[in-house]
């Protein structure tokens, strides 16, 4: 140690010990580096077989998206804890994502520096990254604790798909842990050195762990540092590389796809899927096969969500099906599929395809059938997911493979036969259609037109099978009805020439069908004339909104109720009962999939008098009702109902009336209300029918007569004419 | 194995309404929907199980006009190797007789290892089965639960018979079964697989081909004819309570009690 | 008018209900003679169901046979052929055993077949006028059969009211030594008995039956709560069972369990005759059903057209109320 007179002198004597290791540290990044092209050329294997989606258009648009969503971590502060935790170790990558390059550099290179960094902008760098490697560092205790004390439920592995993953989290967390501190050791080493020979360094950031394991050095001797110094540089070039070569491995591969994921993700969520890419309808019978039956039958995006799932467990915490206790995980879908394709698609061994993946009386498969057909494709899942892995997508594709072998529960099998005869699950009549507008009744109080060559309107109202053919349902058409009428729009039915939209059935992957009814219905619409549509069914309103092509523009009627409102057309009696309070359920179809979250609320705040409140869950996180068309039929294997739970959230928050915005809702929550026991304690009610009943008409005062009643149900004398409108 | 399923296409309960036409005579046909018989697809369907677990192949035959054919290629979509329709002006008419009369000359002609029908129609005549059979000279068995092939020579079927019970025989091959809904589950049958099957041939057999006299079949040989619908003048029938729900209820439980069910 | 038969099914000894129903079939036929009785079978139990029916039918031919000893329809079909005499008409009740023997034994016996007839209209010449129902009883329909070169008929279990008895005498012919020996191509094995369920329906003073009208799996529950309430069984009918919301143990129907409780609540049952076989002892039947067009009214004591997800429920606690005023 003699002689050693300047800091510089001796910062290049430690940069000398590392230069008997440079042969070695070339080697580690040669391996490394290959390892690691290999293993990546071999998971891009699986995506070159998978089958064409087209992701590479709007690349601006695409770019925003990463900033948004990659750089900027949108979605992660939707869980705050583990969200921050995450934008914190995010950040910390990138920043040290320099230092990390230029120290694996340093050991080869031995003065190398960064460019850009060599002048006064490098200790600022300096600084910002030793606080980086810090606060990774102390994340990584904080995520080790949360795992192994807290536990967040989450996280945990439900027998039936195998051990825990704690024991993996643990290892990655600790290896980046290890990686923070020897980063840490190598600069405080490199500090310690030259300040016990009593030389002026650039400080290392106070308080940031280079400069607390650079107080522990402080008395440790120069030969020992330079052993330190050299140890620690290993340490560090080999966790990197492990981690590197480790991650492509488990979920860690996210950090590599993240970017790649979040770049080619879905511009337009609510565009299913085509059955194939690239094939348009009249093509669509030369494809040999339907769906997805095999791995290979996935797109090399969907193959890329499989890559890049964190197993962060969001989309399931938000499941409806997976919280009532159904076979379906969204996180585990991703997960075992992952899993295949690491099995079949080893790194070292050769590749092993083919196999089915829904699993039958010859094979296993890594699906079930009830797995599949539980989703009510809601879209929480989606909505969650920070990687914007998507779901919906993959269930249909699933779906679609699985009618086109004849694999349909016997259950959903007599609906679709009945869709296809009569053109509505219920095998119903098609002259019997309009049957709720004509009743006698109720024409004396709404004309409804049926549109046809002498009849026609500016404005179509889409029924759809549910409000014209149940009873209980029937109200909520007229209800529409009558508020049509009252905001003087010129609108007909389609009555018997109307199928039903077949927004299920494209989604429980019965295209063809689909296309039938959408067929039928498009040539329908276009010969009634009409310049534009409304409907008081979500589902109707996302199929005429995103599955047909060439039709006027839709609206539901809650966005026309809520227009009217605000033009002064609409105007309300008070709230009779004052111990209402009123809960707004958001349909996942209105909501979630259709950002409509506003005007319904605005509507109801409207009304004097209108006590309401709102449920934990609302908005994009509103809890789905057990789905709707098809979904009413299938008979899933579960704990609890969906519409108990979504019941039992709307005691929690106070409400004893819920109102909803769609006839499946009503139908599940009005279900949900007589199992769950609360009859009399809980009502529900559509909000076409609460605003029909609340419009203050312009009869005279003795005209109308609003008798109060215990259970909401209000009865309205207009004239000769009586309708009892029942809230429930 | 050659199996040949005898289905016939008739209106559907579930989705019809069973009505009589304005003369009073027939039922209103105009809008009805129609689809294969029940019990018929069951068979065809327990037909595709065997042959997928022995080889063979599965024909659908049946006794129509031009309209049974669409009953055909949804067989035919669901899996059946070939659809027949049997088909002649001589034909119609025939009583349930004649009907197996005709069957019996087509199985003649082929070869089949066995033949399935339905248990029953619409009509709930439960006969075909059972007539063919012994035109034929092949053993019979009716409403059939489940069948295991022994070897290419012999069957073990069971039989529903009351109480839930099953009566299981050995049957010998060839023979007639009639087939009981319930038996298996039915795959599903898409309109892709329908349209897949559009233009594929069904070929047709008439009189001449099946070498079947006029005498033998069609009306003038009937001899069970059904001479009309009509709705029965409804007898006394129940008592229809027609209060409130919260009176009908009160008036149920009075009448529970009254007959010793309420405890 | 041909020489009429009936073919009895009987069990241990014991004849069948229909045994009565066909005996006053016959009779509507032709008024102006007496049926002769039909049996098959081996040993004393076959005595002892000949015997039974001595008040019924004036004349009983009997086929003792060890082949005979199980009812198999193939070889009792070629035991028939052996004694009947030409175009004679046959009666068989209209149930599994006679959907199995039925149809073949009229091509064999170059015979006219009609089958579960529900009524007769008279005798018009060769013609035999029946009433039929098709469409699940939906429709009624005439039919003319021309009986002349003989028939076999088959009746619906419970479409006639027993014949009364007349108490004289009646003979018992033994035809067995007409028949000899029988072979055919199916051989019965054994009868598997149905798996007792948890609960055995037959044993129920009050039975809440439940039907496709109870629409889903989950809603049987409330046919449950009901039962419960009310110290009965919830049983239903065949649709229910091949739906897998119930087990087969609870089906009452001709392929499933005959019951004779003091009262039946029908929910949401559309009344087939093969359901309506399994109720047996006039109980007080209650039918409630959304569609008032439904077949179950025209035999239901009492009924009420509502929507039993609805009804059911409100019954439920209509009967709590009662029990905790009672205690």
């Amino acid at each position: 140690m003699e002689g050693i007179e300047s800091a510089a002198q001796l910062t290049a004597w430690l940069a000398v010990s590392l230069v008997t290791g440079r042969v070695l540290f070339l080697l580690i990044h040669i391996l490394g580096v290959a390892a690691f092209a290999y293993i990546v050329a071999k998971r891009l294997v699986p995506l070159l077989r998978g089958e064409p989606d087209f992701r590479f258009d709007h690349p601006w648009l695409r770019l925003g998206r990463v900033l948004k969503y990659w750089l900027g971590q949108w979605k992660q502060p939707r869980y705050k804890l583990a969200g921050l935790l995450h934008i914190f170790i995010f950040a910390g990558f990138l920043v040290l994502a320099m230092r990390a390059f230029s120290v694996l550099i340093v050991g080869v290179s031995p003065n190398f520096v960064m460019p850009g960094l060599s002048g006064s902008a490098g200790p600022i760098y300096n600084i910002i990254t030793d606080y980086a490697a810090t606060i990774v560092f102390l994340c990584m205790v904080i995520a080790v604790i949360r795992r192994l004390v807290f536990k967040p439920a989450r996280y945990a592995v439900p027998a039936r798909y195998g051990k825990a993953h704690t024991a993996d989290a643990i290892f990655l967390l600790s290896l980046i842990a290890i990686l923070m501190v020897a980063d840490s050791l190598f600069a405080a080493a490199r500090a310690a050195a030259p300040l016990q020979a009593g030389h002026l360094v650039d400080p290392l950031a106070a308080f940031s762990l280079p400069w607390m394991l650079q107080k522990a050095l402080a008395s440790t001797s120069v030969a020992t540092l330079g052993t330190i110094y050299f140890a620690a540089y290993l340490l560090h070039e080999l966790t990197f590389y492990f981690l590197l070569c480790y991650r492509p491995f488990g979920i860690q591969f996210h950090v590599e796809t993240s970017l790649f994921n979040i770049y080619f993700a879905k511009l337009d969520r609510e565009i299913l899927k085509p059955v194939r890419y690239g094939v348009s309808d009249e093509h669509l019978d030369q494809v040999k096969s339907f769906g997805v039956k095999t791995f290979e039958d996935f797109t090399w995006k969907h193959m890329l969500d499989f890559y890049s799932c964190a197993d962060c467990g969001r989309c399931s915490d938000n499941c409806p099906a997976n919280a009532v206790g159904r076979p379906l995980s969204p996180r585990f879908l991703t997960i075992k599929a992952r899993d295949y394709s690491f099995q079949h698609y080893s790194i070292l061994g050769s590749v092993n395809n083919g196999t089915a993946l829904i699993g039958g009386k010859d094979s296993p498969g890594i699906y079930s059938e009830d797995e599949i057909w539980s989703c009510t494709t809601c879209g929480a899942c989606e909505a969650e997911c920070p990687l914007l892995v998507e779901y919906i997508d993959k269930i249909v594709d699933l779906r679609r493979g699985m009618i086109d072998d004849g694999n349909v529960p016997q259950s959903l099998q007599k609906p679709l036969k009945a869709l296809e005869s009569r053109g509505n699950p219920y095998g119903k009549m098609e002259k019997k259609k309009a049957d709720w507008a004509n009743a006698k009744e109720f024409q004396q109080v709404c004309r409804v037109k049926t549109l046809d060559k002498n009849n026609g309107a500016d404005t179509l109202y889409f029924v759809d099978s549910i409000t014209s053919y149940d009873d209980r349902m029937q109200s909520i058409g007229r209800a529409t009805a009558n508020i049509l009428n009252h905001v003087g729009e010129n609108f007909g039915i389609l009555g018997a020439a109307e199928r039903d939209s077949g927004h299920e059935v494209r989604r429980f992957g019965e295209e063809t069908l689909f296309m039938a009814l959408r067929d039928h219905n498009v040539d329908a619409i276009q010969a009634s004339g009409v310049q534009r549509i409304v409907t008081a069914d979500p589902h109707a309103y996302n199929a005429l909104k995103h599955d047909y092509k060439d039709v006027p523009p839709v609206e539901h009627i809650s966005q026309l109720i809520a227009r009217e409102v605000k033009a002064g057309k609409i105007k309300f009696n008070p709230i009779p009962n004052e111990n209402s309070v009123y809960a707004y359920h958001d349909p996942c179809y209105l909501g979630r999939h259709n950002q409509i979250y506003d005007d319904p609320r605005d509507v109801l705040d409207a009304i004097p008098g209108m006590n309401r409140v709102e449920m934990t869950r609302s908005r994009d996180r509103s809890f789905c009702c057990g789905g709707g068309g098809l979904m009413l039929f299938y008979e899933p294997k579960e704990d609890q109902r969906m519409g108990v739970k979504r019941v039992e959230m709307a005691v929690e928050a106070g409400a004893n009336v819920m109102v909803t915005a769609c006839p499946f809702c009503m139908v599940n929550i009005e279900d949900a209300i007589k199992v769950a026991g609360l009859e009399g304690k809980m009502t529900a009610i559509d909000l076409a029918e609460l605003v029909d009943q609340q419009i203050a008409r312009e009869a005279p005062e003795d005209d109308l007569k609003q008798i109060k009643t215990e259970n909401n149900s209000v009865e309205v004398e207009r004239g000769n004419s009586s309708l009892r409108k029942k809230s429930a | 194995m050659e199996i040949l399923v005898c289905a016939r296409r008739v209106p559907d309960t579930s989705e019809n309404e069973i009505q009589l036409n304005r003369a009073g005579n027939d039922i209103e046909r105009d809008e009805l929907v129609y689809s294969i018989n029940e019990p018929d697809n069951y068979a065809v369907e327990e037909a595709l199980q065997i042959v997928a677990r022995t080889g063979g192949t599965v024909t659908v035959a049946t006794v129509g006009g031009e309209d049974d054919e669409e009953i055909l290629r949804r067989e035919m979509a669901m899996g059946a190797n070939q659809g027949v329709l049997i088909t002649d002006d001589a034909f119609s008419g025939s009583d349930g007789r004649g009907i197996a009369t005709i069957l019996k000359s087509f199985v003649e002609r082929g070869h089949y290892d066995l033949v399935l029908t339905g248990v029953q129609a619409e009509d709930g005549g439960a006969r075909v089965g059972g007539m063919l059979a012994a035109l034929l000279d092949y053993p019979f068995a009716s409403l059939v639960t489940s069948i295991e092939v022994l070897d290419g020579q012999k069957l073990k079927i069971a039989r529903e018979i009351e109480g839930g019970n099953k009566e299981i025989s050995e049957i010998d091959l060839p023979c007639v079964l009639s087939i009981q809904t319930g038996i298996n589950e039915p795959r599903y049958v898409g309109m892709r697989g329908i349209r897949q099957v559009a233009s594929v041939p069904i070929p047709t057999f008439g009189a001449s081909d099946l070498g079947i006299g006029a005498c033998a079949v069609g009306e003038a040989a009937a001899k069970v004819k059904r001479v009309d619908y009509f709705v029965p003048a409804l007898g006394k029938g129940a008592e229809i309570l027609r209060g409130t729900r919260e009176e009908n209820i009160d008036k149920v439980l009075e009448l529970v009690a009254a007959k010793g069910g309420l405890k | 008018m041909a020489r009429i038969f009936a073919y009895i099914v009987h069990k241990g000894g014991v004849v069948d209900d229909s045994a009565f129903e066909l005996a006053a079939a016959a009779r509507k036929i032709d008024p102006d003679s007496s049926p002769t009785a039909l049996l098959t079978g081996c040993g004393p139990e076959l005595d002892a169901a000949c015997n039974s029916l001595s008040a019924s039918y004036a004349e009983i031919w009997k086929i003792s046979n060890e082949a005979l000893a199980y009812p198999n329809a193939e070889l009792v079909r070629k035991a028939l052929l052996k004694v009947l005499p030409s175009n004679s008409i046959v009666l068989i009740a209209h149930e599994h055993f006679g959907i199995d023997l039925a149809p073949g034994l009229s091509i064999k016996m170059n015979a006219t077949f009609v089958s579960d007839v529900l009524d007769i209209a008279g005798v018009d010449g060769a013609n035999l006028k029946v009433i039929r129902q098709e469409f699940g009883g939906q429709a009624s329909t005439h039919v003319h059969c021309d009986v002349s070169t003989g028939a076999v008929v088959t009746i619906r279990p419970g479409a006639f009211k027993p014949a009364e008895v007349t108490p004289g005498s009646s003979t018992v012919i033994d035809k067995s030594n007409e028949v000899g020996s029988l072979s055919a191509g199916r051989r019965y094995l054994e009868t598997v008995v149905a798996e007792a369920g948890d609960v055995d329906i037959t044993k129920y003073n009050v039975l809440v039956s439940i039907g496709r009208g109870i629409q889903e799996k989950d809603n049987v529950a409330i046919a449950q709560q009901l039962a419960d309430a009310l110290g009965a069984a919830v049983s239903c009918s065949r649709p229910v069972v091949d739906a897998k919301w119930m087990e087969k143990s609870r089906q009452v129907g001709s392929s499933g369990k005959t019951v004779k409780p003091k009262v039946y609540l029908a929910c949401g049952i559309s009344g087939s005759f093969q359901h309506l076989a399994g109720i047996k002892g006039s109980p007080f039947l209650i039918a409630i059903n959304k569609n008032p067009k439904a077949p179950i009214f025209q035999v239901a004591d009492v009924g009420i057209v509502d929507d039993i997800l609805e009804f059911l429920p409100e019954l439920t606690i209509k009967v709590r109320e009662l029990h905790s005023i009672a205690k």
